[in-house]
């Protein structure tokens, strides 16, 4: 301590604090998690309560590809902000698009499976308390991943026209964490109502 | 402002840039401000309004209560007084006037120039603001467009199944969920700017372990909002897909558990006590030392203790369910958690207490509400410390004990020094210093009335009188102390009416303030009063915890012994 009231300059040049969209990122994540977990909780809670049909296990398919193009998107939005790290910024384009491409499979496959319960298996919100629960945990998440594709798909505008350059690197590493984080929380997601859940 | 040569912070003498002409212009200012000094004013201004009608519906409800079989509310109005009075209190009053302290002092006390996401800044307020309004609007609008308006009267805690559409028909529950959701969402938003403002915004050698305790105390907070609002968030969405989807979270008919509401309303309900109260916390960290004159007590333990109670609250939210029937085992949990809490919270008051130890205390209305903080504070943790133990409390959960309780910390200890906080930064805030002898008035006219109203309010509480009863009857023996705690209530207005006369002639017409009134050791002290756009022409170098006490005593800067 006595040391640095000797040279009051030395501090400043090698004073450093975290990026600010990081940490605010990874604030939002904390209350996100903190939302998904009540969700996550309630639909364990509720799990096997019902009253009547149908039940978890009679209308739940495993949703396998759906899963793989999700978590691989995370893989090449990673990509996309290392070649923007680099400069190559046509590479980071081509990496967008193919993270918006994986997240738009994923939410057509949730899609489908929602009108495959909604007219085939009749589970509706209202029907019991498994659709109440259900629909409100993968909406919960649906409608997380469509905020990321959004997102992304600017990005991507931005990028195709030419306006994302190598500075902006660290913004879409922000983005890139909220994607990731989406990714993790499905990963619950799959765990909790497809495979502990059926 | 480029041309201007390097000055030492404490010799900055520039003043604000002063809106200049007409109302439309200052309006517009004051709308589009993303200035993290203006939008802190606005919370407080925001609050401050809340206070005053929320405050009229606790005196409705104690003059309906003053006297056995009276009429002078129906006992539906009286069910939306209490429900209003709490709501508001909670999340139009405690929240943004701490949150309009925090964003005001946060980046002048670390040394920035403003939050790290201003328009994140002025969005949390807007949105917060607006669901404040929409929650009043249930007055209109309650019962639909067609029919007159009611306020939702289901409890500031809305268990269910009152809330189901069957048991509260029309839109007022409605508008208490959105009211609230949005209020939440702006909390939310507020707590990560503070948080990473304190991360990221410190001038240089400005060193977690050197952040003055009022900072810790808000990261602390805000880390906890995180953890605490958004289950309410959770909650409040899934009351709006029961009520307006037909889902069956809290449908008792279809399965669903009006336990479940409860775990998560006070998931959030509890750790919210201690959000409010940590704030209160900080202003105490840096009010008590200067006014004793001497550096404050114990600044590591200090900053355990704050950790600590952070963790310890996320654990007890059951004792707010005693009556449930949880069984031994989270009786037994809940007890010991709500017990150990006491621990940290101990710690704090014992280094309040060294601190004022041997010191040349200043009585200035700012710290004659701190001491009376401690005090109240004291008795509040004593109750709270009955209530934990799960017998006792079902003996007296539901009565008027714990509403004694309760507003024992909220007003005895929060209020108290958020009056304290009023008093020590309207200086800063206005550029001129609250008159000493009304704020004196106006201590010992709260302290009388507040002691004749809630210490009262203990005794028809065990001789057991319920909550939210809208009349007694005259042969129960509660009427005396009915009639004492109504009057307390009278004297406790009488003093806020002198408090608000003292903000309006103070403002106009009080002692001007200059940058350091009190002769106070931390940086916001080192702009003008009120500081200008930018707060600091010159970022401030720091290198101890009390860098104003090293600028005036070079000879002996605190660096030598921290």
């Amino acid at each position: 301590m006595s040391t640095a009231a000797i040279v009051p300059h030395g501090t400043s040049e090698e004073w450093k604090l975290p990026s600010r969209g990081i940490v605010g990122m990874a604030c939002l994540i904390a209350a996100e998690s903190a939302v998904f977990i009540i969700f996550v909780v309630a639909y364990i809670y509720y799990l096997g309560k019902s009253l009547s049909g149908p039940s978890p296990h009679d209308v739940l398919e495993l949703p396998i590809l759906t899963t793989i193009c999700l978590l691989s998107s995370s893989i090449t939005v990673h990509f996309a902000v290392a070649a923007l790290r680099k400069g190559k910024t046509s590479m980071c384009s081509l990496w967008l698009a193919a993270t918006v491409l994986l997240g738009s499979i994923f939410l057509a496959g949730t899609g489908h499976e929602w009108y495959q319960l909604i007219y085939r298996d009749g589970l509706t919100i209202r029907t019991n308390l498994f659709g109440t629960t259900f629909y409100s945990l993968v909406g919960l998440h649906a409608s997380h991943v469509i905020v990321g594709l959004v997102l992304l798909a600017l990005a991507l505008v931005f990028s195709l026209s030419g306006k994302v350059t190598e500075e902006h690197a660290e913004r879409l590493e922000v983005l890139s964490l909220y994607w990731h984080f989406v990714d993790a929380v499905w990963v619950v997601v799959f765990t909790v109502v497809y495979v502990l859940g059926r | 402002m480029a041309t201007q040569t390097p000055v030492s912070p404490v010799a900055d003498r520039t003043t604000a840039l002063r809106p200049s002409g007409r109302m439309l212009e200052v309006l517009h200012e004051w709308v589009t401000t993303v200035d993290h000094k203006k939008i802190g004013l606005m919370y407080i201004a925001y609050a401050l309004v809340f206070m005053l009608i929320a405050g009229v519906q606790a005196l409705l409800m104690r003059i309906q209560l003053a006297v056995p079989n009276n009429h002078f509310v129906s006992p539906q109005e009286f069910n939306r007084l209490f429900t209003m009075h709490g709501t508001t209190m909670v999340f139009f009053v405690g929240m943004p006037i701490l949150f309009g302290f925090g964003n005001y002092l946060v980046p002048l006390m670390i040394g920035a120039r403003d939050m790290a996401f201003p328009r994140l800044n002025a969005f949390s307020f807007w949105i917060a603001g607006f669901g404040g309004l929409l929650l009043y609007f249930s007055y209109f609008a309650g019962s639909g467009l067609y029919a007159a308006g009611t306020a939702p009267d289901v409890g500031w805690f809305a268990y269910a199944p009152l809330t189901a559409r069957a048991f509260s028909p029309g839109h007022s529950t409605d508008y208490w969920t959105l009211g609230v959701l949005l209020s939440g969402i702006g909390t939310i938003g507020t707590a990560l700017n503070i948080v990473t403002t304190t991360i990221c915004m410190r001038c240089p050698g400005m060193k977690m372990s050197r952040m003055p305790l009022l900072v810790w105390l808000y990261f602390v907070t805000c880390c906890m909002v995180f953890v605490a609002v958004s289950p309410l968030t959770a909650a409040q969405i899934m009351l709006m897909i029961d009520r307006y989807l037909g889902g069956h979270f809290f449908d008792t008919q279809a399965g669903g558990s009006a336990v479940l509401w409860m775990h998560f309303f006070w998931i959030f309900g509890h750790p919210e006590v201690y959000i409010l109260v940590l704030p209160a916390f900080g202003f105490a960290n840096e009010i008590i030392p200067v006014f004793s004159r001497k550096a404050i007590f114990g600044y590591p333990a200090m900053v355990g203790a704050t950790v600590g109670i952070g963790f310890i609250s996320l654990s007890v939210w059951a004792h707010h369910m005693f009556s449930v029937g949880l069984g031994p085992g989270a009786n037994a949990f809940f007890t010991f958690a709500t017990m150990v809490i006491s621990v940290p919270t101990g710690i704090k008051i014992f280094n309040w207490l060294a601190t004022l130890w041997g010191g040349n205390i200043h009585f200035t209305t700012s710290m004659m509400f701190a001491v009376g903080f401690l005090f109240q504070f004291l008795i509040a943790g004593l109750t709270g410390i009955m209530l934990s133990v799960a017998p006792f409390d079902w003996q007296l959960t539901g009565s008027y004990f714990v509403v004694a309780h309760f507003h024992y910390v909220l007003v005895g200890a929060i209020l108290f020094m958020i009056f304290s906080a009023f008093y020590y930064w309207f200086p800063k805030m206005s550029g001129r210093v609250l008159v000493e002898k009304l704020g004196k008035w106006h201590f010992w006219l709260f302290l009388i009335g507040f002691h004749l109203t809630f210490d009262f309010m203990h005794i028809p509480g065990m001789l057991g009188m319920p909550r939210r009863i809208y009349t007694y009857e005259a042969d129960r023996g509660w009427a005396m102390w009915n009639m004492i705690i109504s009057s307390g209530a009278v004297l406790q207005a009488i003093a806020i009416l002198i408090f608000v006369y003292n903000m309006v002639w103070s403002y106009f017409k009080g002692p001007v303030a200059g940058p350091d009134p009190w002769d106070a050791w931390t940086l916001e002290w080192t702009t003008t009063s009120p500081p200008p756009a930018y707060n600091f022409a010159v970022l401030p170098t720091v290198e101890s915890r009390r860098p104003l006490w090293d600028l005036k005593h070079p000879e002996d800067p605190d660096s030598n012994y921290e």
